[in-house]
């Protein structure tokens, strides 16, 4: 154990209608430690989760503020239902910082005990500023309430031997393990700008540490730099009323007829108990949205190698229950258990694998072109216990391979490792070169936009060729889904506050295949509507994946389906039933429509937030390359002729690539319009003052910004 | 000639509904059919005739994310 730095005593805040109205301050940097009211204003304006992260961030920085300045914060809460255990996915912390990766606010979502264990402590939200000099731990005891600050330079680095460590000295026991969680990185993240948060939990069946992780953005990256080496809960006492609810028998009763939903469907519907997200790897492929080959394609042969099945009948522990917080019968954080590593500096170690979740197997197998489930558990694990955010990872490591392949870049640059597609070995070295902080990892580690200036500066590759095939948005790199085809999620992914991360707005299905939204106010009013709803998550402390990944047996008899209307009613009873507040359905938009127009301000605060950085790489849009038109020629051919009137027997290759280009580049800008009009904004992506008055958010900070931009 | 979620398709004699699923690639398991506006159970898609000049919607639900 560590020298204790700093301890403080305090009297953990009772809870009321889901709000402890405390938050905590910690300041790495000189050790003070400040305890906050959270206001009424907070909270109507805010709602919690993300809400206050982002409030409490702007108050932090000033648009001068980079990620590793020392005012930049670590922000984290649950939100007002986070903690409850009657419904499924009622876990979840927010977590906000200004990203290396993207120089704006980024907001991650994750499983794990932390947050509601942090708010059943006496805490909505805890700040971090600040930088020490030496790593630390912060202890918080919400029994004892107790706050201490203690060295932490003794302890391992990655999150699988320092979670472990930590849980068992804090918890004192083996059956007061599950009291505790921790957040940690790992080795990796303090040399790379994609570092993320693990988020833990003690899975008493398995008696070991299991992980969700806050993965996007680098706020793994911002930890290791204010040298925060770990955050430790303990809370003792879950049970059904901490949140003290106002109808706590309208929770139970809605919490039961949803379980047994979950119970008599799931099976039918996506198998979320037996295999987890990653049950669309094949569904993915057949629908040519499997990005392949930094997403060149949607899809290969191969990829029956990753079928779901093979991880279920190879690799995942069946028949326990894998929530990431209590209540969750969706269960779906599934285990790969006596998982034994072949590479890096833990080969021949038998651990116990989270995930692998679709976007692991999407991204370190497809589009890395590496079908071999070994090969993407193993790079699972190292992701997750060295700290790198593995969607960024993938995008990036995808990116390096086309580099590689199409000699932009040779083995003289990537110190002999030969980064072709399909090269799981070459990945992994990759991998524990971020770890140790060498090599052409220390490189690969700053994600695909430095990467492109890189390599045209210093290795002299085809600018116009990497602007296209580079797979990021305003610096964060794309998650896995190939969405070509689908004009509505090209908007899903580049209109968004934070960058290309699905959990905006997913609408493939909806507009590709079932053509549900043909016309731009269709897609537009779906890009508002879904991004709004899905907001709402992060500011209650909610999983999105019960809400759609299982409906009722009779929501097809509803007007809109794809909306699950029962569910929405379920939130918006809980939200009541926890708060004693009487929102309805279209207040649980507008309280989302706050939070989303005050994150989108405070891009433009921090110089980004308006149309040109809301522009996709090509590659989002269509075929950027000739292989590309060539792989799916007949569809682009009959788009061409029936789209433009075009006749493609008369034309060359270039002219079809380009006019496919010119046609898909019009149809998007036309889809900007839309949707910055359906969300009250500007042409140039600037909420305008009016809508900010409407939405109840024309806060004098607010209007400051956006009149510069008008 | 059939409409498939209001886009041309081709038709045949005989063709059932899980025919046309089977034809058009549509293996995920979270959807929802109607022929003319009328539901089809999961049960019947295997009898489930569709006529020349059918409208048929097979609603996939959003997953993902
Ligand atoms: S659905 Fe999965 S990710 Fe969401 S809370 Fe439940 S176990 Fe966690």
């Amino acid at each position: 154990m560590g020298k204790i730095l700093k301890q403080i005593k305090y009297t953990p805040a009772k809870i009321h209608r889901g709000y402890s109205n405390k938050s905590l301050y910690i300041n790495v940097g000189d050790l003070r430690v400040e305890e906050k009211e959270v206001t009424e204003f907070m909270k109507e304006k805010f709602v919690g989760g993300k809400g206050f992260d982002l409030w409490y961030l702007w108050h932090a920085v000033t648009p001068e503020t980079r990620w590793d300045s020392p005012e930049n914060e670590i922000v984290m809460s649950v939100g007002p239902l986070g903690g409850i255990t009657q419904y499924s996915g009622t876990g979840k912390t927010l977590v906000c910082a200004i990203s290396p990766l993207t120089g704006i606010p980024i907001d991650s979502n994750t499983g794990g005990y932390f947050g509601p264990l942090l708010k059943f402590s006496g805490w909505d939200a805890l700040e971090l500023q600040g930088k020490a000099e030496k790593d630390l731990i912060i202890f918080i005891d919400g029994n004892e309430g107790l706050i201490s600050i203690e060295e932490g330079e003794e302890y391992p680095e990655d999150s699988h031997l320092l979670a472990e460590e930590l849980t068992a000295h804090f918890a004192g026991s083996e059956e007061d393990k599950v009291h505790v969680s921790v957040v940690s990185s790992g080795s990796a993240a303090k040399h790379i700008l994609m570092g993320m948060l693990n988020f833990s939990f003690y899975d008493p069946r398995r008696k070991t540490v299991r992980f969700k992780q806050a993965a996007r953005g680098g706020l793994g990256t911002i930890m290791r730099d204010k040298h925060i080496k770990a955050l430790v809960v303990k809370y003792k006492g879950i049970k059904p009323n901490l949140n003290d609810p106002a109808d706590l028998a309208a929770i139970n009763r809605i919490g039961v007829k949803y379980h047994k939903e979950v119970h008599d469907l799931d099976e039918k519907q996506n198998t979320m108990r037996k295999i987890g997200t990653a049950n669309t790897i094949l569904v993915m492929n057949k629908y040519d949205l499997l990005p392949t080959r930094n997403f060149q394609t949607g899809g290969d042969p191969e990829a029956v190698k990753i079928s779901p099945e093979v991880f279920i009948n190879q690799y995942l522990t069946q028949g326990i229950h894998d929530g990431c917080w209590y209540g969750c019968t969706m269960s779906c954080a599934k285990a790969a258990d006596h998982f034994k590593l072949l590479t890096g500096p833990y080969a021949g170690l038998c651990v116990t694998v989270d995930g692998p979740e679709y976007e692991c197997a999407a991204g370190l197998g497809a589009n890395l072109g590496i079908f071999d489930p070994q090969a993407i558990l193993e790079q699972n694990f190292y992701c997750d216990t060295y700290g790198i955010d593995l969607i960024s990872y993938a995008t990036t490591v995808a990116f390096i391979m086309e580099c590689y392949e199409r000699e932009q870049i040779g083995p003289e640059h990537t110190g002999g490792l030969d980064l072709r597609f399909g090269n799981a070995q070459a990945s992994l070295e990759l991998m524990h070169q971020m770890s140790r902080g060498e090599g052409f990892g220390l490189l690969a580690g700053l994600g695909v936009r430095r990467l492109k200036s890189i390599f045209v500066e210093r290795f002299g590759a085809d600018p116009k060729l990497l602007e296209d095939i580079g797979m990021e948005n305003k610096g964060l790199e794309y998650s896995e889904y190939l969405h070509k085809e689908s004009l509505a999620q090209q908007g899903g992914f580049a209109l968004t506050n934070k960058g290309p991360q699905h959990d905006e707005a997913w609408l493939i299905f909806m507009d590709m295949v079932n053509n549900q939204i043909p016309s731009f106010e269709d897609k537009a009013y779906a890009l508002y509507y879904y991004p709004m709803f899905r907001t709402w998550f992060g500011l209650c402390g909610l999983c999105k994946l019960p809400w759609n990944d299982i409906v009722p047996a009779d929501n097809y008899k509803t007007d809109t389906p794809a909306k699950v209307p029962e569910h929405v009613q379920n939130y918006v009873d809980i939200f009541n039933a926890v708060t004693g507040k009487h929102i309805d359905k279209d207040e649980l938009i507008r309280q989302s429509e706050r939070v989303y127009n005050f994150q989108r301000v405070f891009n433009i605060r921090m110089g980004s937030g308006l149309r040109q950085h809301d522009r996709p790489p090509y590659r989002s849009l269509g075929p950027a390359t000739a292989e590309e038109y060539l792989s799916r020629q007949e569809r682009y051919d009959k788009q061409l002729r029936e789209l433009q009137g075009l006749d493609p027997s008369r034309m060359t290759l270039d002219e079809k690539l380009a006019a496919t280009r010119a046609y898909r580049e019009k149809q998007f800008e036309l889809l900007t319009d839309a949707v910055y009009e359906r969300r009250g904004w500007t042409k140039n992506g600037v909420p305008t003052p009016e809508h900010l008055k409407e939405i109840g958010m024309d806060l004098p900070m607010l209007l400051e910004v956006v009149e510069k931009h008008l | 000639m059939i409409t498939v979620n209001t886009r041309e398709n081709p038709w045949r004699e005989g063709l059932t509904v899980q025919a046309l699923l089977d034809e058009m690639g549509f293996i995920f398991r979270h959807i929802i059919v109607r022929v003319n506006g009328e539901f089809v159970p999961e049960e019947a898609y295997a009898q489930r005739q569709i006529a020349d000049g059918d409208d048929v919607q097979v609603m996939h639900l959003i997953a993902g994310g």
